[in-house]
This record gives structure tokens, sequence and C-alpha cells, in this order.
């Protein structure tokens, strides 16, 4: 998985290319740890993101329990795939979907 | 059928996913459905490589049969660890907030939703998971 950065002030975008799997997802974890400090909005760009298991979507509610703490999060530009799984675990309705 | 034998760590998971894709090529699975696969296997694979020896390892067995009419495919994974039903494994609450929710749990309900069949069996030793998903 590729996870390309890009901040303005205290709005920080990821978006991530490839597969958020058990291999992959401690990469996103530790870019959110380092990243997160004094960040009000977080969005999370999905348009490459072909895969996503449950190990990504840990991660996903760890950031979002975070954001909700210090601003918001939202996520964007989900492919029917992953809003599929999103949708089998009711993380439509704690996710900023748009 | 196909059939694999591997250790049971994270490590593999790759590997085993590529033999998942390799045996199912042939049977034309829409991609929705092939991804649906791909993550039963991950998350059930992870599982066993995760709990099913801890804190030794141990090798799992997957044995994939494919069928054309109709179009399906089962998928066995068979190891040598602890006994242990994951099917049994409380279902989390999807309904709850950010806040309340719990880590865990999600990937073996996420089987359970898109998989047609899922049963456990313990017999001579062996814990014995079957998945079964037709292609429509």
């Amino acid at each position: 998985m590729k996870i390309t950065k890009s901040k303005e002030n205290s709005a920080l975008t990821l978006a991530l290319n490839g597969r958020l799997d058990t291999n992959t997802a401690p990469e996103l974890e530790t870019e959110l740890k380092a990243s997160l400090d004094g960040i009000e909005t977080l969005v999370i760009d999905m348009e490459e993101l072909a895969y996503l298991s449950s190990a990504g979507l840990r991660v996903i509610l760890a950031a979002q329990k975070q954001m909700n703490k210090q601003g918001r999060m939202i996520i964007r530009k989900v492919n029917d795939m992953v809003m599929e799984v999103f949708e089998v675990t009711g993380f439509t309705d704690i996710l900023t979907i748009e | 059928m196909a059939e694999m034998t591997l250790q049971a760590v994270p490590e593999s998971l790759d590997r085993v996913l590529e033999f998942i894709d390799e045996t199912l090529e042939r049977s034309q699975f829409p991609a929705k459905v092939q991804v649906q696969i791909n993550i039963a296997i991950e998350e059930l694979f992870v599982n066993i490589a995760r709990y099913a020896y801890r804190p030794y390892v141990g090798e799992v067995t997957i044995r994939v049969k494919t069928e054309e009419r109709p179009p399906q495919v089962t998928i066995r994974f068979i190891d040598q660890g602890k006994p242990y039903n994951p099917l049994k494994k409380e279902d989390p609450d999807v309904t709850l907030s950010a806040e309340e929710r719990k880590i865990g749990g999600l990937g073996i309900y996420m089987v359970k939703q898109s998989m047609d069949e899922i049963y456990y069996d313990y017999l001579d030793g062996k814990n014995i998971l079957t998945i079964k998903k037709k292609a429509d």
C-alpha cells in the first residue's frame, strides 16, 4: 500500500493506494500516530484503495475515535467494494463518508 | 481439488491468497465475490496464524474445491492447534457509536455475513473450518 500525504495548516489528507489488510494496516497506524498532532480535519481518500479487511477497519475506527476528540474525519471517494465492507460492519453509521 | 500446507504465520498470507486466486482463476467468479472470498481467507487464516498454536508455530492445510454446476467454491482450513470454534464468538454490535465500539470481532463477523455456508468441526485433534460461496 502507498500512502500519499498532503497537509494544509491543520488539515491533513491521506490518500491510500493498494490494499489495506493485515500486512499493511500497521503502516497506516504508524502514519496516523506520527501525523495527527494538531490536526483538526483528517481526510482519508480511498479512490485508489482496492481492498479492505478487518485489520484496516480497526485502524480506521481508532482514527475516528481520535478525531472525534480533536476535530473531524472525512472519508472520500469510497468505491463499491469498500463501501460494502463499511455497510456490512455498520461503519457507514460512524464514519463521515462523502 | 487443490491443497496447500504451510506454516501458520501471518507472513504466509500473501502466498495463501495467491494460491486461492490461482485456483479460482478458471472458475470466473465475479470480482465482488472474489474480494469477499479474499477477505474471508485473510480473516480465517490470520486467526489461525495468530492463535491456533500460540506460543508455538504449527502448520495449516488449506483445501479448495471448485464446482461448476452451480459455480461455487468450498474452502477448508485444517489445523492441529488448540480446539477453537470461531463461530461461537459473539457477534459485535454493529449499531454502536465509534466511542462504544470495541476493536475486534469484526473479521469473523464479515465472514459470516458474506459466505453462504460456514461450519466448524473438531475431529481427531484437528480444527476444521469450512466455508462455501456460490458465484452469484
